[in-house]
C-alpha cells in the first residue's frame, strides 16, 4: 500500500523498445467512479503497438472487484491487439481477486429492430385480445361468484358474518363523513345554479323539483358509487393484490379455503349492503344542501321546501336511485377483486392494477348508470 | 494474537430496544473488529434482526450508543449518514429486492445512486457480481418474483456487494440454500474478506458457516450478548443455551475431530 488509499486511479508507462511496462498507482476502486472508468479505458489503449506488456501492481493502493475487473478487461484488450501480457508484483490477495473477477467475453444484449407499423398493429391486436379477455374474465368471475353465493345461501353456516360486518364498517360506516360532505356540497352547488338559471323565468321554485329529481334519480347514487370506487375499490385491489404477491392466496388455497368464499364474497356482499345505505345517506345530505341553499338564495323556508319536494317526487324517483346502487356495488367489487388477483410479483404491478381497478370501476359505474337511464325510460318508471 | 487493540468497526454499548412494553435488547454490548467475519447466533425471535436493523438506523433505540466506522451514528448529520451508508452493504433476511426491477437493475440501483459510470460498464459490473455470487447470467434480466428462494439470496448478496463495501451485514445468508450452494457462499465471503479486507457481520444459524468462516462468534440470549469470542470460547462456554447449540444433536456431525476441546469430554466423533 504505497500510495494513499484515496488517490485517483492512474498509471505511468515505461517504454523499452517493443516492451512496455505499465505501473499502476492510486486506488482502483469503484469509488473512483468516472475516473476509474477513464483510467481503465486509457489503460486498454496504452499497450498499442507493443509486443510485451507488463502491468505492475507494485505502486497500487486498494483494488476492489470492479477495479480488478476493469484492469483485467484492459489487459484482455491489449492481448487481443496481439501483445503478450503479464502481471507483475501481484501479492497473493490480488492474485485471487484477479482470478475471481477475471474478464470474460460476454455477448452484448441484442436489441431487436421493429417495424413501427407492425408495432402499432401488434399493439392494437394485443389490446383487442386484452379487452376480449377482460369481458371473458368478468363473465367467468360473475359465474364463480354466483356459485359461491349459491353455496353460501344453501349452507348458511358457511357465511362469514364477522368478516362481512368488519368490511361493512370500513366500506360504509367510515365512509359516511366524506359521502355526506361531498353530497351536501354538490346539492348546494346544483341548487344554487338552478336558482340562478330559473330565476330568469321567474320559476326559481322549480329548482326544488330539479334538485329532488336529479339527486334522487342520478346524482346521489353516482357520486356515492364513484367515491366508493375510489375509496373501497382501491383498498380491495391493494389488499388482495398484496396478498397475491406474498403467496397468501396460494396458502389459503392449499389449506382448502376458496379465496372466492373467504376473500371475495364477504367483500362484495359488504359492498352490496353498504352502497344502498350510503346512497340513502348521500341523498339526504344532498337534499339538505339544497334546502339550505334555497333558503339562503331564495328565502324558501324548510317547510315550503319539503312541501314542494313532496309534490315534485314520488316514491319511484327515490327507488330508481336506490335500485341501481347494489348493481353499482357489484360492478365495483368485481372489478376490484379481478384486478387484485391480476397483480403479479412486483410492487409496480400492484400500483398499476389499483389504478386500472379505480379507472375501470368509475367508467363502468357511469356506463351502467347510462344503461339504467335507458332502461327506466323504456319502462316509464 | 487477538486483535483487541484495534479499533472496532462496530461498537455497541448498553443498547436497549423495546417494542411497546416488550424489551427485546436489554443493555447489549458488542464489538466487531475490522477485517473479521463475525457470526451472530441466537434463538429465533431473540432479536438478531432487530439488532442489525438498529445498527443500520432502521429501528429506534431507547438507550445506548452505537458507533460504526468509529462514528457515533446519533451525532451524524443526514449527509454524513449517507456517506456512511455508502460504505456498508446490507443483505436483509427476506432479500428485500426491489420487486419492480430486474436482478441486474437491482444491483445497479446503488451504483446509479452514488456513482457516475457509463451504462455499459454498469451492465458489465452487474454481470460480474452476478457471476461472483454464483448466479447464471440469464438471471440478470429476471424479476425477483421469477427467482427461486436461493436465487433471491444470491441476488440480494450481489446487491449488497454492488459498491464493494468495507462492511457487510448479512442476515441469514445461507438459510434456504442447498449445502453446496451454502459452502460456495461461505467460500465467496471468505475470499472477499481476504482479498478486499471486508468486514462481515453475519447473523446465521448455519453451523457450517460458523465453523468454516467466522473468526468471532457472538451469542445473543435474553437481550444481551452472553458470550463472544472465537469458536473455542463458544465450545468451552457452559451457558446452557450455548451448550445445547454447539453440542446438540445437529452439531455433532460437524465438530471436527482434531479440534482442541477445552475442558470438554471428547465427543463421539473423536473415534475417527
Ligand atoms: N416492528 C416490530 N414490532 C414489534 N415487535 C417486533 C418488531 N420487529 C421485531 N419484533 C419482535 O422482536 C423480537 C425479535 O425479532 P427478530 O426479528 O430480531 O428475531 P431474530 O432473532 O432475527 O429471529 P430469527 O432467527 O427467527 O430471524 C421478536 O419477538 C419479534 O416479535
Ligand atoms: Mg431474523
Amino acid at each position: 500500500m504505497s500510495s494513499s488509499p484515496s488517490a485517483e486511479p492512474d498509471f505511468s508507462i515505461e517504454r523499452n523498445g517493443a516492451d512496455i511496462r505499465i505501473a499502476l498507482s492510486g486506488a482502483w476502486t469503484i469509488a473512483g467512479s468516472r475516473a476509474l472508468e477513464k483510467a481503465a479505458e486509457a489503460l486498454g489503449a496504452a499497450g498499442k503497438g507493443a509486443a510485451n506488456v507488463a502491468i505492475d501492481f507494485a505502486g497500487v493502493g486498494r483494488v476492489d472487484t470492479a477495479g480488478a475487473w476493469l484492469i483485467d478487461k484492459a489487459r484482455a484488450q491489449i492481448a487481443a491487439a496481439g501483445a503478450a501480457t503479464e502481471y507483475q508484483s501481484l501479492d497473493a490477495d490480488q492474485t485471487i481477486l484477479l482470478r475471481e473477477a477475471a474478464f470474460c467475453e460476454r455477448e452484448p444484449a441484442r436489441v431487436r429492430k421493429v417495424n413501427i407499423l407492425l408495432h402499432i398493429l401488434t399493439q392494437l391486436g394485443g389490446w383487442s385480445v386484452m379487452i376480449g379477455g377482460n369481458v371473458m374474465t368478468g363473465v367467468a368471475f360473475l359465474g364463480e361468484l354466483a356459485m359461491a353465493a349459491l353455496r353460501v345461501t344453501l349452507n348458511p353456516s358457511q357465511m362469514r358474518p364477522t368478516s362481512m360486518v368488519f368490511h361493512m364498517e370500513h366500506f360504509a360506516l367510515r365512509a359516511v363523513p366524506i359521502i355526506v360532505t361531498i353530497n351536501f356540497l354538490v346539492g348546494c352547488i346544483v341548487t344554487q345554479q338552478s336558482i340562478f338559471q330559473l330565476r330568469r323565468f321567474g320559476a326559481s321554485t322549480y329548482a326544488i323539483d330539479l334538485i329532488g329529481v336529479l339527486v334522487l334519480r342520478e346524482l346521489g347514487v353516482l357520486l356515492t358509487s364513484i367515491m366508493i370506487a375510489g375509496r373501497s375499490g382501491s383498498a380491495i385491489t391493494a389488499e388482495l393484490g398484496s396478498m397475491k404477491m406474498r403467496e397468501e392466496i396460494d396458502a389459503l388455497r392449499v389449506m382448502g379455503m376458496a379465496p372466492m368464499d373467504v376473500l371475495v364474497l364477504p367483500r362484495i356482499m359488504a359492498l352490496v349492503f353498504s352502497l344502498p345505505l350510503l346512497t340513502f345517506v348521500g341523498d339526504i345530505a344532498a337534499l339538505g344542501g339544497g334546502m339550505l341553499t334555497a333558503y339562503l338564495y331564495d328565502g324558501i323556508s324548510a317547510e315550503s321546501f319539503l312541501v314542494r319536494l313532496q309534490d315534485a317526487i314520488g316514491l319511484n324517483t327515490f327507488l330508481v336511485g336506490l335500485i341501481k346502487s347494489p348493481f353499482m356495488a357489484l360492478v365495483i367489487g368485481m372489478i376490484a377483486c379481478i384486478e387484485g388477483f391480476r397483480v403479479q410479483g412486483s410492487a409496480e404491478s400492484l400500483g398499476r392494477q389499483v389504478t386500472i381497478a379505480v379507472v375501470n370501476a368509475i367508467f363502468m359505474v357511469i356506463f351502467v348508470d347510462g344503461l339504467f337511464a335507458v332502461f327506466f325510460a323504456g319502462v316509464h318508471y | 494474537m487477538e486483535s483487541s487493540e484495534k479499533k472496532p468497526i462496530i461498537r455497541v454499548r448498553g443498547l436497549c430496544v423495546s417494542f411497546g412494553t416488550k424489551a427485546i435488547l436489554k443493555g447489549l454490548d458488542l464489538d466487531v473488529q475490522p477485517g473479521e467475519v463475525t457470526g451472530f447466533v441466537g434463538g429465533s425471535g431473540q432479536g438478531k434482526s432487530v439488532l442489525t436493523r438498529t445498527i443500520l438506523g432502521l429501528v429506534k433505540k431507547q438507550a445506548g450508543e452505537i458507533e460504526v466506522f468509529g462514528e457515533n451514528i446519533d451525532r451524524l448529520s443526514p449527509l454524513e449518514h449517507r456517506v456512511l451508508e455508502r460504505r456498508w452493504g446490507v443483505m436483509f433476511q427476506g432479500g428485500a429486492l426491489f420487486s419492480g426491477l430486474t436482478v441486474k437493475q437491482n444491483i445497479q440501483a446503488p451504483m446509479r445512486e452514488y456513482l457516475s459510470l457509463s451504462q455499459s460498464v454498469m451492465d458489465e459490473l452487474a454481470l460480474l457480481k452476478i457471476k461472483l455470487v454464483g448466479l447464471d447470467a440469464d438471471a440478470a434480466d429476471k424479476f425477483p418474483s421469477e427467482l427461486s428462494g436461493g436465487m433471491v439470496k444470491r441476488a440480494a448478496l450481489a446487491r449488497a456487494l454492488a459498491l464493494d463495501p468495507e462492511l457487510v451485514f448479512l442476515d441469514e445468508p445461507t438459510s434456504g440454500l442447498d449445502p453446496i450452494g451454502a459452502a460456495d457462499f461461505d467460500e465467496l465471503i471468505a475470499t472477499l474478506r481476504k482479498t478486499l479486507g471486508l468486514t462481515v457481520f453475519m447473523v446465521t444459524h448455519d453451523l457450517d458457516s460458523l465453523y468454516s468462516i467466522c473468526d468471532t462468534i457472538a451469542a445473543l440470549a435474553d437481550g444481551k450478548v452472553i458470550a463472544a469470542g472465537p469458536l473455542s470460547t463458544m465450545l468451552a462456554s457452559d451457558h446452557p443455551w450455548l451448550r445445547a447449540y454447539f453440542h446438540g444433536r445437529r452439531s455433532r456431525a460437524i465438530v471436527k475431530p482434531d479440534f482442541d476441546f477445552v475442558g470438554l469430554g471428547a465427543p463421539e466423533t473423536a473415534a475417527s
